[in-house]
């Protein structure tokens, strides 16, 4: 991994940023100004989906946007996501780039086949005849009291289809960039936004007060356009006691973990799980010679077991102890017990513990 | 990367239509938004007794004035009228007239719950009780009913206990759904009421599934389902509609067009063309639209509906025209949206109102009277409220035990859960310790 593509900090979005370093933002607005810049920049770029014109979206990603780029760009749509997904793949075929959101990624699987049989095949079926350029938007994860059906973690699905690319943010920077750089590619993306972590970074610790995003270093985003080329992973801080690999809001727990535990980790925000950089990952482990997986998703055929599987064939020789993995578990993500179910510190911490043993 | 997506304007044998005018996206946009004045005199409701009550046997292809149309019962002079006329005895009315107002005391009450911390979610159906509550009443108990997250009136007037549906909202160690659903989300097979989906329109085909599986079992039970306006537009009406035509199934589809699904008017379904009934012609279902304020109609066109459906003589898609009188949940602030003046002008008014006042113009009931019910509803409520409250409220520890969690996944607990229910309890130890408060439950 070089250093112009590992960022600690926001200093090195700088170049590419205009005046105004200091703008803090939390992750809704600077999802917003990545969509606002986009629909400025490109008059392809259309934005739509439940709620997402008038209203600004039910998280309020969208707010404004209608009013200033228009109806024709920014609208609401039927309560249909076989329908958006499908449009999306019309649109995108007459040359258009839709950013379609999903209101809630448990709400995504009516528009499976759409995205699985059509969006992700159809570069390849037309042999680039026709492409589909889309980027869906759409809020994952747990930890808001959401029950089942507002709470899931389904990146893996996507994962495993040939032809999806699959983005997850951790901070108010990378969304921005990572969503711009999604949007500009031109295969399908999922942008998986975890909503847990919105309003700010969450340390797991979920009986201790909100942190806003604006005391956290990586809420600064600047204004205007700068990317995060996909596939390329971030250091959030450097150690040799043990690679943590991790996406989203289990970035931040990972962190608060370690941190607490005083263990210098080689934590690695991997942004985007396909394509995956592969690089940073082996590069990191054959530094510290042990791994942990951590992400919110069922165990299962999870991303994780991608991951250790990974880990395993290309740096067997340099590992000093077993890949561990710290997940969901295999249920249904339950309403009361959403506290007893999260990966929480005392599940990362145990698997730290077990792996730094010997 | 723009150079290598298609650009449909160098097709090479684009005609000459320089003297068209060029094509133009429409985008729905509903008549009032926050701070218009609102004003539904365009919508014809029609008469109270102007549609003539058609046979239930009838060829929908002979009904469709009825998708149209408006079944009303109920008219300004409180009296009720025409063919469509259920001639309920007093009892019966008043019975309706207090699970419906049982149903508004339970809302309000559990809505000021949600603000007060003791959960996470609550959803009212404030308007529209009498799409559940009298519909409710015109099916056999033993008919099953695939509801919507807006059908408490259902349950209630099931008679299903208040404090089981307390104990679900909020989701503490009483609760018959061990926890693991929203608020609302109830389950009551007792009941014949299915397990209701937070994913929109999935109630549908299933609802469908059901009425097929009484109709190869010879049986002579029914079902009905309810979904709202706004769902219609999930590929999962159309599956139902083409199913339940083509083996004739005997289920009731109702649509509850209460104008709004969150933010987005039903024109984002289609409203602005055409009425939700009539989706009904297209599949040769029977098709219905119905005043969804006036609990008469309700009722009847729900009966007829499944007089229809146990005679064989088959399905029928039902709309119901009502309002959504408050936000769409507690996670929502229509004022942001929608003209808040639209509530007062609506102008089929109020079910419970409507009910009352006929009742009242009857000689059956009087103003002394509602009070007292009002009142007794408002206390029903709040005892079972405290009592549902001994079982815990949410966050508070008395939750079931964590075990519980990995309970059901499956019929039996496969190793890989065995082991993680091992973790999990092993990390109550941990993060809870017995002294605490927080564990109420063990494990
Ligand atoms: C498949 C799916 N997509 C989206 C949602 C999010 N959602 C929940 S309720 C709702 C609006 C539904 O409106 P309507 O069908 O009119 O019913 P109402 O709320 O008015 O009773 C939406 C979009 C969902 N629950 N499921
Ligand atoms: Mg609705």
């Amino acid at each position: 991994m070089s250093d112009s593509q590992t960022r600690t900090g926001p200093s090195a979005a700088a170049a590419s940023s205009e005046e105004n370093p200091e703008r803090r933002l939390n992750m809704i607005d600077a999802i917003n100004d990545a969509l606002d810049i986009m629909l400025a920049r490109d008059s392809d770029v259309i934005v739509m989906g439940e709620d997402v014109g008038y209203f600004g979206g039910v998280f309020r990603a969208t707010a404004g946007l209608q009013e200033k780029h228009g109806k024709t760009r920014v609208f609401d749509t039927p309560i249909s996501e076989c329908g958006i997904i499908g449009v999306a793949v019309g649109m995108g075929a007459y040359g258009l780039r839709p950013v379609p959101e999903i209101q809630f990624a448990d709400y995504i699987y009516p528009g499976l086949d759409q995205l699985v049989s059509e969006a992700a095949r159809l570069r390849y079926r037309s042999a680039t005849e026709f492409i589909a350029p889309m980027t869906v938007r759409s809020p994952f994860g747990g930890g808001i009291f959401g029950g089942q059906t507002h709470s899931q973690s389904p990146e893996a699905m996507f994962t495993h289809v040939s032809g999806l690319k699959t983005v997850i943010p951790a901070t108010p920077y990378d969304a921005k960039g990572l969503l711009i750089a999604s949007i500009e590619d031109n295969d399908p993306v999922i942008f998986f936004e975890p909503k847990r972590i919105y309003n700010g970074p969450f340390s797991g610790f979920y009986d201790k007060p909100v942190e806003p995003w604006k005391k956290h270093k990586d809420s600064v985003v600047p204004e205007g356009y700068y990317r995060i080329e996909l596939g390329k992973a971030r250091h959030v801080t450097q150690g040799d006691a043990l690679t943590v690999l991790a996406y989203g809001t289990m970035v931040h727990v990972a962190e608060a973990v370690c941190a607490d535990k005083g263990i210098k980790a080689d934590i690695l925000d991997l942004r985007t799980l396909v394509p995956l950089d592969i690089e940073a990952i082996e590069a990191s482990v054959e530094k510290t010679g042990r791994c942990l997986i951590v992400h919110e998703a069922t165990r299962t055929s999870g991303f994780g077991a991608e991951l250790s599987a990974l880990v395993t064939e290309r740096c067997f020789y340099h590992l000093e102890a077993p890949v561990e993995r710290v997940t969901g578990f295999d249920t249904p993500y339950p309403h009361s017990l959403e506290w007893a179910y999260f990966p929480g510190p005392v599940r990362i911490g145990e698997a730290i513990d077990k792996i730094l043993k010997d | 990367m723009a150079d290598q997506l298609p650009d449909s304007t160098d097709a090479a044998h684009t005609a000459d239509r320089s003297n068209k005018p060029s094509l133009s996206l429409h985008v729905p946009e509903p008549k009032y938004r926050p701070g218009d004045t609102a004003d539904f005199s365009h919508i014809d409701i029609g008469e109270a007794g102007g549609m003539p009550r058609p046979d239930e046997a009838s060829d929908p292809a002979q009904m469709t004035d009825f998708a149209y149309g408006l079944v009303r019962v109920l008219g300004e002079d409180n009296q009720a009228h025409g063919a469509w006329n259920p001639k309920l005895p007093g009892d019966t009315l008043r019975k309706m007239l207090g699970y419906m107002a049982l149903v508004r005391a339970f809302d309000e009450r559990m809505f000021r719950g949600q603000r007060q911390g003791k959960t996470s979610f609550y959803m009212k159906c404030t308007g529209e009780e009498a799409t559940s509550v009298a519909a409710g009443m015109a099916l056999a108990s033993d008919d099953m009913v695939f509801p919507s997250y807006r059908q408490q009136g259902i349950l209630i007037a099931r008679d299903y206990p208040l404090v089981d549906m307390i104990n679900q909202i909020y989701s503490n160690k009483a609760d018959k759904l061990k926890g693991r659903q929203l608020p609302i989300m109830y389950s009551a097979r007792d009941y014949n009421f299915f397990s209701i989906s937070g994913n929109l329109a999935t109630q549908l085909p299933q609802a469908v599934g059901w009425a097929m599986a009484s109709a190869i079992k010879n049986d002579s039970r029914i079902a009905a389902t309810w979904v709202g306006e706004g769902s219609t537009a999930e590929g999962d009406f159309h599956s139902a509609c083409t199913f339940a035509t083509v083996y004739n199934a005997p289920v009731i589809l109702n649509v509850i067009n209460n104008q709004w699904a969150i933010s987005s008017f039903s024109g984002f379904a289609g409203a602005e063309r055409t009425t939700f009934a009539a989706r009904a012609l297209g599949y040769g279902l029977a098709g219905l639209r119905v005043d969804g304020n006036d609990a008469l109609a309700v009722f009847a066109a729900q009966q007829w509906a499944a007089n229809r459906a146990r005679s064989n003589s088959g399905p029928t898609l039902i709309e119901y025209f009502t309002y959504r009188a408050e936000g769409h949940s507690t996670s929502d602030d229509p004022s942001g949206y929608r003209s808040a003046q639209e509530r007062e002008e609506w102008p089929l008014g109020d079910p419970i109102t409507r009910l009352k006042d006929h009742l009242i113009a009857i000689g059956e009931w009087d103003e002394d009277r509602q009070a007292a019910m009002d009142k007794e509803c408002a206390e029903r409520v709040k005892a079972a409220t405290k009592e549902a409250e001994k079982n815990g409220i949410l966050g508070h520890g008395l939750h079931h035990p964590f075990r519980t969690m990995f309970e059901d996944v499956f019929e039996d607990l496969p190793w890989h859960l065995q082991e993680q229910a091992a973790q999990a309890i092993r990390e109550r130890e941990i993060k809870w310790p017995d002294s605490h408060p927080k564990d109420g439950a063990g494990k």
